[in-house]
């Protein structure tokens, strides 16, 4: 049996593969990717052409009714002039990379280590806890953030820092940016908690004994055994957060509508849904909006090539467990 | 370094990991701990080495408590079953880790590194990563970095588990050769009695946590203590029967139906009189000859240089080693020698020894 088994094996082999064969191992191939490819070119490939294709008119609330006019690149000419352009771009780095930075990274893996480092239960339950902001509705949970920060006599730290001789104030306003990416940050947390924190426990136990035994503090122990193994969820969260941030505004909107005064907390996705979706006259520049939302795209797409390239992530895909014939 | 264990215990709630261990390790001394699946053996070695924080009792290095001293300041290599090697790190970086947290310079640490991995046969592996080694490569890898940083105690816990039986055989000598030579106090964890019998100066058989014995090899072997201990170590089991010793004639024989054997006196006395009691006899120690206690054969087990054979003694069975030539077969009727001055006496209800206690 087992000969038969190899003799079949060795023919296999020496003989290239018939056409047939070919033919058949393509369409299994595409059989299985099919329907994931079919998903990214309807709802998104498709939709980003639709983006540009809106972007090179005039479309607005006031003009849907007549033929599209192409008006050239006009609108992206608009957008790169507009007195604002600079302000929005920066705000927008400055909110991923700090929102990214302390809290979607950096606090979930201070949390996950902390967490893992103390009683399971404890370590557990604590992160039970950091769920809630995520599965709080969007608009009440922005609704406690605003009554903590509201203005004097209301306002949750107003009436906590009062017997402390603290000047009560209008939070909100005097700090925006403190109280965005808190709001961003407490959400953004949990996700990589909740990766970090499995993928830390799943290294085995031995290891860090071992690394304990070899002479390791806990913080050596940390740096050297436990990041090292836990690259691949880090630099996921990086990259998949970065593009979630870039892309995410509904939190802003809600908290100061990217206020206070002008522009003070806007970012680029606010922008771009105001511009298309939400202005004051109710006048909708659909075109010139979709300028803006194309540009993110972009900045989104040339992030990820960025980040795959920075991070080498090729190299961290392992090789298949499964050989495939 | 010497190492003493008093009434070391380690609970979690009601689950006893160790109980009320004592025990000490001289120095340049190898102690095996042996026992079944799930008796403490892991626990004990990582209280040694600083992970457990023990529920009661000490641990002594050289006489100084250690109990609140941290691993990374107890000197200590260890060696573990899964290897533990650290995945990301290629071999020279994984035997010179220990090195690295103790800050030696550079130069120093490539050329101890160096000399460790070439003393374990590895000398030229320095770049791969564990995951490019074979099972008996990464064993050495472990246990040049248990070894680099010259520790006072070496601590095994299972490490040849995961081999084949060949390459278990030579790691086995090497490991007993290496430690012989550096002369390094050595606690080494196993469940397989051959390794402890053959590798340790003392062997401490544990049971639920308990110390059931902690001797050399060889009185193990021949001055089993309690009945668990003469069924736990040696390998086919000691065959156990109840029966009476009575004294006629001057004469001490234990008797029960359809055996009947004289028991020398120095063996015998110490048995006699006691009403039932438990006869132990290795499967080694009875022979097939022309006259003796008439046996049936049941069942013949081929172990290449004998048979391992199952016999009935009227209701009793035993096994019996016999020369695979005598081509037993099932219903044959034979007799049986027994050499009668290795016979072993235990108490029914205590399990302990009537020749050692
Ligand atoms: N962290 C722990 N929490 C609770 N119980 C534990 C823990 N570690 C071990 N035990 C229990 O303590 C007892 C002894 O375990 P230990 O690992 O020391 O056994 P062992 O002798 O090393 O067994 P093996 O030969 O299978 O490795 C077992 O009953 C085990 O379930
Ligand atoms: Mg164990």
């Amino acid at each position: 049996m087992a000969e038969a088994v190899m003799g079949r094996k060795v023919i296999r082999g020496q003989k290239p593969p018939s056409r047939w064969a070919q033919f058949k191992a393509t369409m299994g191939a595409w059989g299985f990717m099919g329907p994931a490819t079919v998903l990214v070119l309807v709802f998104f490939f498709l939709p980003v052409v639709i983006l540009f294709v809106i972007s090179l008119t005039d479309l607005s609330s006031s003009n849907f009714s007549d033929p599209l006019t192409f008006v050239g690149l006009n609108n992206y000419v608009r957008l790169f002039r507009d007195r604002f352009f600079p302000k929005i771009l920066g705000n927008t780095f400055f909110y991923v990379a700090v929102t990214l930075s302390c809290f979607n990274v950096g606090m979930a893996l201070l949390l996950a280590l902390l967490t893992t480092h103390i009683n399971r239960r404890a370590g557990f339950f604590f992160r039970l806890i950091w769920l809630l902001p995520r599965i709080t509705p969007s608009v009440i949970y922005i609704l406690m953030w605003r009554r903590i920060s509201h203005q004097p006599p209301f306002g949750l730290i107003n009436q906590l820092l009062a017997p402390f001789g603290v000047e009560p104030q209008y939070w909100l306003f005097e700090q925006p940016w403190l109280f965005v990416i808190l709001v961003n940050g407490f959400v953004g947390a949990s996700f990589g908690l909740i990766l970090f924190s499995s993928a830390i426990e799943a290294i085995p136990r031995d290891l860090i004994t071992a690394a304990k035994v070899d002479g390791a503090s806990t913080w050596q122990s940390i740096r050297d055994i436990v990041l090292p193994m836990i690259r691949w969820p880090l630099l996921f969260v990086t990259t998949y957060q970065t593009l979630s941030l870039l892309t995410s505004f509904e939190y802003i909107l809600l908290l100061t509508e990217g206020g206070p005064g002008l522009y003070t907390t806007e970012v680029w996705a606010l922008t771009a849904y105001k511009r298309a979706l939400k202005t004051y006259f109710g006048h909708n520049q659909w075109g010139y909006g979709a300028a803006w939302g194309f540009v993110l795209v972009i900045i989104g797409i040339a992030m990820s090539i960025i980040y795959l390239r920075v991070f080498r992530f090729n190299e961290l895909v392992q090789e298949p467990k499964i050989d495939v014939l | 370094m010497k190492v003493e264990l008093e009434n070391l215990t380690k609970r979690w709630g009601n689950v006893v990991g160790a109980d009320s261990m004592n025990l000490d390790v001289k120095d340049a001394e190898f102690v095996a701990f042996l026992g079944p699946s799930g008796c403490g053996k892991t626990t004990t070695l990582l209280m040694v080495a600083g992970i457990y924080k023990p529920t009661a009792g000490f641990i002594r290095f050289d006489g100084q408590v250690v109990n609140h001293v941290a691993p990374k300041d107890r000197n200590i290599g260890m060696v573990f079953q899964s290897y533990a090697l650290y995945p990301h790190m290629n071999v020279f970086q994984n035997i010179s880790y220990p090195l690295k947290l103790k800050k030696i310079p550079k130069d120093e640490m490539q050329k101890r590194a160096q000399r460790v991995a070439d003393m374990m046969g590895i000398g030229h592996l320095m770049d791969r990563r564990p995951a490019q080694l074979s099972g008996g490569q990464q064993q050495r890898v472990a246990l040049g970095r248990a070894l680099v940083k010259e520790p006072q105690l070496l601590l095994f816990d299972e490490p040849l588990s995961n081999l084949d039986a060949r390459l278990r055989l030579s790691m086995r000598s090497e490991i007993k050769r290496l430690q012989m030579g550096l002369g390094i106090t050595s606690v080494y964890v196993t469940h397989d009695q051959v390794e402890a019998m053959t590798m340790a100066d003392r062997v401490a058989v544990m049971k639920d946590g308990k110390l059931q014995a902690y001797s050399t090899p060889d009185e193990l072997y021949d001055r089993p203590r309690t009945l668990f201990i003469a069924g736990f170590v040696g390998n086919p089991p000691m065959n156990f029967l109840e029966m009476e010793v009575v004294r006629e004639n001057g004469d001490y024989h234990a008797r029960r139906e359809g055996f009947d054997v004289v028991i020398p006196s120095d063996r015998g006395e110490k048995a006699a009189g006691k009403g039932n009691v438990i006869l132990g006899i290795r499967p080694e120690d009875i022979t097939i000859s022309d006259e003796g206690t008439p046996a049936e054969v049941f069942i013949v087990e081929s172990l290449g240089r004998d048979d391992l054979i199952n016999m009935h003694i009227g209701e009793a069975s035993i096994h019996v080693l016999a020369d695979p030539v005598l081509g037993l077969k099932m219903g044959q009727n034979v007799r049986l020698d027994f050499n009668t001055h290795k016979v072993q006496f235990f108490d029914p209800t205590t399990e302990k020894s009537l020749l050692w206690a």
